[in-house]
């Protein structure tokens, strides 16, 4: 309906919450944090239990909406919860638990400076906790890494696309900046939640009652106390990964073709370098901008190609030095490569990304 | 045509709101727009600002470094963005609240007595939208009808009733606005 496609303004927090509803999301379970606490606020005022029967849950904690995602997603359904850094730290033994028992669900992190319960201006001091993972043993998230409205709202689906298709917990890792700015947006598509029969079809792993006669009960857990099987599940699971590495890697690419420099960054330091761009450019640097949109599978193979072309690399980011790592891992040190950001919620401005390539530019030149 | 505003003062000012008509606008009349606030836990008494962009083009950056436009409603407000007004840009200001008035030479600064106005005419709910009238008479970026517009979509259609005198406050502001 063209109704559907018009165009909008809206919070990035705005746009998540209608992007579910749209994408047949089935199941939302979140506690209020600022700066994400317009997407519970959100859905309460669309009211998609009378629409499309979507269950929109305030829990009593994090520890709380994680575990129920947990039970959701265990079911075959397409459950999301969001939260902001403490939040989500908070909810990293139900992320380990879903990568372990295979439980896809899409965990949207909208994040603010810490550590600890630090401030609620943006940040993305969450990348190790995102990519790294905060809960314990040998499993990977899937993250992307919106840097506008447009994606915030695109992702959800892309989110649980991919949370599906490798029956693994995926996560939006957005900012302060990004959940709060508004901008145009157009809305995807409505589509229908999945039926019953469908998911049946799509998830026959999952743990929903159907097929109790014919094949017994379907078990969900990441329990395993035979050290060999459990190496044979670790093993199976990296073997999953793997393929997630393979297939699944994005990034853009802006201006790197004459590039002497390059900038690379994600989310919303990816905006706010763009800017910095213009200007470096208006005064003669020729600098390019590399986005990685995937933080984990990380666009290594695109990273070394590139730091093959460029005479220096800044990494621009909103913590102090965390992406930089495997961008230097991606570039095997064959090129300077420093790194810029802002903390405790304190978001650069474009002439102090400016500012630190002509420092990286001194250094290339020596 | 690109635009880059800054609006900044206490909360309860009404310095959002100002801006979201403003982006609304923008957004009626096709423009890209981009909206980005800042502001403290309190929801009244403490800082607020958004930065505000309007412009033909894709916009890069909600984030700036520099600004085309501020307006600036409270003395914390002018000095912090005073020296971020671009060369030959414009600064707009509150007299009510400001003791230490704009003192730039290379900047065009426009006075608006708002907060007074708006108490005489005892609209002082319409006090950011006067502000607005103000700037559109100095940059009309924007049409009334398309400000007007915004507004309806914005407000809840129990407050529709306020539109005329939100449309006065604007016109009022275009009146009350003087270059220093």
């Amino acid at each position: 309906m063209a109704q559907e496609r018009e165009v909008l303004l809206m919070k990035g927090n705005e746009a998540i919450a209608h992007a579910a509803i749209r994408c047949g999301c089935d199941g939302y379970f979140g506690y209020p944090i600022t700066p994400q606490s317009e997407v519970l606020e959100t859905l309460a005022e669309l009211k998609p239990w009378e629409t499309t029967g979507m269950v929109v849950v305030q829990a009593e904690s994090e520890v709380a909406s994680i575990n129920m995602l947990y039970g959701g997603g265990g079911t075959g359904k397409r459950v999301m919860t969001s939260s902001s850094s403490p939040g989500v730290a908070l909810m990293q033994e139900g992320i380990a638990y879903m990568a372990g028992a295979e439980v896809p669900g899409l965990i949207v992190n909208v994040q603010r400076g810490g550590p600890g319960l630090g401030t609620i201006q943006p940040s993305q001091s969450d990348y190790y906790q995102a990519t790294r993972g905060g809960g314990n043993g040998d499993y990977h998230v899937i993250v992307l890494a919106p840097n506008s409205v447009q994606e915030m709202a695109d992702f959800v689906d892309l989110g649980f696309e991919l949370a599906f298709r490798y029956r693994n917990p995926a996560m939006i890792l957005s900012d302060g900046v990004i959940g709060q700015m508004m901008e145009k947006v157009v809305l995807p598509p409505q589509k229908p939640r999945r039926t019953d029969e469908e998911i049946y079809a799509e998830c026959p792993w999952a743990s929903n009652g159907h097929g109790l006669k014919t094949r017994g009960p379907q078990v969900i857990t990441s329990l395993e106390l035979d050290p060999a099987v459990m190496e044979q599940r670790n093993l199976h699971l990296q073997a999953k990964y793997k393929q997630v590495e393979e297939n699944e890697v994005r990034f853009e690419s802006t201006g790197c073709e004459d590039a002497e420099y390059a900038i690379v960054a994600f989310g919303s330091a990816s905006r706010i370098a763009q800017k910095a761009i213009e200007t470096l450019r208006n005064n003669g640097t020729k600098v390019g901008l590399f986005r990685p949109i995937t933080l984990w599978p990380f666009p290594k193979k695109a990273i070394h190609d590139l730091a093959q072309r460029v005479k220096g690399i800044l990494v621009v980011e909103i913590n102090a030095g965390m992406m930089v790592y495997d961008v230097e891992n991606a570039a095997e040190h064959c090129v300077p490569i420093r790194q810029f950001g802002r903390l405790g919620g304190i978001v650069p401005d474009p002439d102090e990304i400016v500012e630190a390539m002509e420092q990286l530019k001194q250094v290339c030149c020596k | 045509m690109k635009e880059e505003i800054i609006i900044s003062g206490f909360g309860g000012q009404g310095v959002l709101s100002m801006g979201k008509i403003l982006a609304y606008a923008g957004l009626m009349e096709g423009k890209e727009v981009s909206w980005m606030p800042a502001y403290g836990p309190e929801q009244r008494g403490g800082t607020a600002n958004v930065t505000v962009i309007i412009s033909d083009d894709k916009i890069s950056s909600p984030i700036l470094s520099s600004y085309d436009t501020a307006i600036l409603l409270n003395q914390p407000s002018l000095d912090k963005f005073q020296p971020k007004v671009k060369a030959g840009g414009a600064l707009i200001y509150d007299s009510f609240g400001i003791i230490d008035k704009p003192t730039r030479p290379d900047i065009d600064s426009y006075c608006i007595t708002a907060m007074s106005t708006a108490a005489e005419m005892k609209m002082m709910k319409t006090f950011n939208m006067m502000v607005l009238g103000g700037f559109l008479k100095i940059h009309p970026i924007v049409s009334i009808e398309s400000v007007m517009k915004a507004l309806k979509k914005t407000l809840p259609e129990r407050h529709w009733p306020l539109l005329p005198m939100n449309e006065q406050a604007i016109l009022k502001g275009m009146e009350i606005i003087h270059h220093q």
